[in-house]
């Protein structure tokens, strides 16, 4: 079916809806790689009129990712909950917006609606919105997870301690946990990715964090970030698994380009459910993302990336994530090319998960061959800050020395904190004090050198 | 803080990662700041740098060599287009020209880090021509603007069954000339990237000029032995990437 929009004198025509959500997205370079963009800003707006006016239920009716060819589409439509989705489903998508940032739709509402939107029905909504939008409604959004820690409370901003090493080097890794436990960081999930993929090596990591918690009584969860099936074999031989994480994207060819499939992640999901190591909570999964992943699988099926990273939200969704985040700058200019494109889709897909009902945190992240810096990634932090991001990935220095690229630094977060009145998860605010790291306002001075808690921390890196 | 009371002194050994870099208020020092900005600087430099084919062509006299360019016409575009950093623009004729029966073609590329190239692509292509004594080599090929996949249409045109692309890899803070080697059995257009063999991280502080030479030719040899590059093959020591990413 064919939609047609009039700007002026021009009249637009968009062949079906995966071109009209295409045109209407704002301007991307993977877009434009995939030859799927809108040819002028003229018809970019155009496109947006036409989306506007067309009723969600178009959504229910036709498969942007064909039903019989894609899992991830079954998945959708197959889980969609129609109960959830009779308070909108009379609306179009420019409705859809304007009732979104309307006082009515508060945190509970919004939470009672998550279940009947489909990604392609946030994606289409969030063409619309300018960033303040974005950030405004997800601000809206309360999503909380827990498992050793509770993460998405309001006032709070979590992090994920990043402790890279090259060669996984146990010692290395050590010294980066210690300097970022200083800074408060790792409330989140101390979560190392692995340069190897040996099971024995994924053990040896996971026995480095699990004794270092136990050591210092850390309300933490920790996490190697190998391949769902390494998890699963560290599993089988007793290691200390928390959580299990997986990179997953929004088309079953894209998945499959990751090695993974919907039966594998219920097995994944499955087995660590039952260690039943949380305390309060037993949320078990992470999943990472990012926009440009199923066109660089070349499993995109002509669909624009932000609708495809929608669409790997409700892959997450269906597993009870603890931790979901998009690694939003990591994937290249070639597919987000400056500063502009990353801040705008950093935005896009935090707001897209909070309102699918994901526990949603971000890495602002670049590489050297995108057009952004530091500044930006300021820019990014403090906005997502705003929008109530439940955590930010942060690296010692901002620099992270095995995946060659710049996410945040403990600095960072720390000082996003301070700045805005945020504070870590609850259990872990109160190891910190235990452990003498805070001041009497709850904030994280610098410690000095000969100081209780340096010297019991750093201590242990021998 | 003094040497002698730094916490960190120890610890900093243990790894590159920048660890105890203190503390101004939640911030940076100012001089962990501008270190941070002079390796950046550093970084983006590699990355915009353009490679200098009369200087190599200079160095390699009097070996014959090739100048090919892909379709990117400026960086810009080659950032934004990896396509058509793949495809050949300019140096069919010549390549045509020079068409033979070769059982190897080097291809020295940009890439991402042209320094990357300038520093380290001669010393290593002279280290691994040593240890083929006997091998038809085709002429060297010098390219600008490239991807990896480039070296398959060079050495479809040159009649070459093998194509061995040294290329700048992408600039890291820590490190900005790191070399790649990426080796292809038959190469053709669309060539999958599973299907071919990569030694990675090659440069002062990673892979020195003698074990990746002995490396590469290992693993060439081992390719014209079996027909075949890729996982089948098992030599491969390049550090795997993150599952993660």
């Amino acid at each position: 079916m064919a939609y047609t929009a009039t700007l002026g004198a021009t009249r637009y025509r968009f062949d079906d809806l995966r071109s009209l959500m295409a045109k209407a997205s704002p301007r991307r370079s993977g877009d434009e790689l995939a030859g799927i963009a809108a040819a002028s800003e003229a018809e970019r707006v155009a496109a947006r009129y036409a989306l506007a006016d067309l009723p969600l239920q178009a959504f229910l009716e036709r498969d942007l990712v064909p039903y019989e060819d894609d899992e991830v589409t079954r998945l959708i439509v197959d889980t969609h909950d129609v109960q959830a989705f009779a308070p909108v489903a009379h609306m179009s998508v420019g409705e859809l917006r304007d009732w979104l940032l309307s006082y009515e739709a508060d945190a509970a509402v919004l939470t009672a609606l998550a279940p009947g939107l489909t990604p392609e029905m946030a994606a289409a909504v969030s063409k619309l919105m300018r960033n303040a939008d974005l950030i405004a409604v997800a601000a809206k959004c309360r999503v909380a997870s827990a498992f050793r820690t509770t993460l998405g409370r309001p006032g709070t901003l979590a992090s994920r301690l990043q402790p890279n090493h090259p060669t996984d080097d146990p010692a290395g890794i050590a010294a980066a946990v210690l300097d970022g436990l200083l800074f408060g960081m790792g409330d989140a999930v101390i979560g190392i990715n692995p340069a190897g993929d040996s099971v024995a090596d994924c053990i040896g990591l996971l026995e480095l964090l699990d004794e270092l918690r136990r050591r210092f009584d850390i309300p933490m969860q920790s996490c190697v970030l190998a391949h769902v099936t390494t998890s699963l074999k560290a599993i089988e031989r007793g290691a200390p698994v928390d959580l299990v994480f997986q990179s997953v994207a929004g088309t079953e060819g894209a998945n499959l380009g990751f090695g993974v499939n919907l039966a594998l992640l219920r097995e994944a999901h499955e087995a660590a459910r039952a260690l039943k190591r949380g305390t309060v909570g037993q949320q078990c999964m992470y999943f990472e993302t990012g926009q440009g992943s199923a066109l660089s699988a070349g499993a995109h099926h002509g669909v624009d990336q932000q609708t495809l990273e929608a669409r790997a939200y409700a892959v997450a969704r269906a597993f009870d994530p603890l931790l979901v985040n998009t690694v939003v700058g990591f994937i290249g200019p070639e597919y987000l090319y400056d500063a502009r494109q990353i801040v705008r889709a950093g935005l896009e897909d935090h707001f897209c998960g909070k309102l699918l009902g994901l526990p949603m945190g971000v890495d602002v992240c670049y590489t050297n061959h995108a057009e952004a810096d530091q500044d930006d990634m300021d820019v990014l932090m403090h906005l997502l800050a705003n929008a109530g991001v439940n955590f930010l990935i942060a690296v010692p220095g901002a620099d992270d020395v095995m995946l060659n690229y710049q996410s945040l630094s403990f600095h960072d977060v720390l000082g996003l904190r301070h700045t805005l009145g945020l504070g870590p998860a609850p259990e872990f605010a109160q190891w910190l004090a235990r452990m003498g790291l805070l001041d009497g306002q709850g904030r994280l001075p610098p410690p000095s050198a000969g100081s209780a808690p340096v010297r019991r921390l750093l201590g242990a890196a021998r | 803080m003094t040497a002698g009371l730094d916490p960190f002194a120890r610890l900093r050994a243990l790894t590159r990662a920048r660890i105890g870099l203190g503390r101004s208020g939640d911030a940076l020092p100012t001089r962990a700041l501008l270190d941070f900005q002079a390796a950046a600087s550093q970084a983006r430099d590699a990355v915009h740098a353009a490679i200098d084919l009369d200087a190599l062509r200079r160095a390699l006299a009097p070996r014959a060599c090739i100048e090919v360019a892909s379709r990117a016409p400026d960086r810009t575009a080659y950032l934004a287009r990896p396509d058509w950093g793949r495809e050949l623009g300019q140096g069919m004729d010549a390549l045509d020209a020079a068409r033979g029966d070769y059982d190897l073609a080097f291809v020295i590329a940009d890439g991402l880090s042209a320094t990357a190239a300038m520093a380290h692509a001669l010393p290593l292509l002279d280290a691994t021509r040593r240890r083929l004594a006997g091998w038809s080599i085709a002429p060297m090929v010098l390219a600008r603007q490239a991807r990896v996949a480039l070296g398959d249409a060079v050495a479809q045109r040159l009649g070459a069954r093998m194509v061995a692309v040294l290329i700048g890899e992408r600039p890291g803070l820590s490190v900005a000339d790191s070399l790649g080697v990426y080796l292809t059995w038959a190469p053709r257009a669309g060539h999958p990237d599973a299907l071919r063999n990569c030694l990675s991280n090659i440069h002062a502080h990673g892979l020195d000029y003698e074990r990746a030479s002995g490396l590469l030719a290992a693993l060439a040899t081992e390719a014209r032995q079996r027909r075949l590059t890729g996982t089948a093959l098992k030599l491969d020591v390049s550090l795997p990437a993150s599952e993660s990413r």
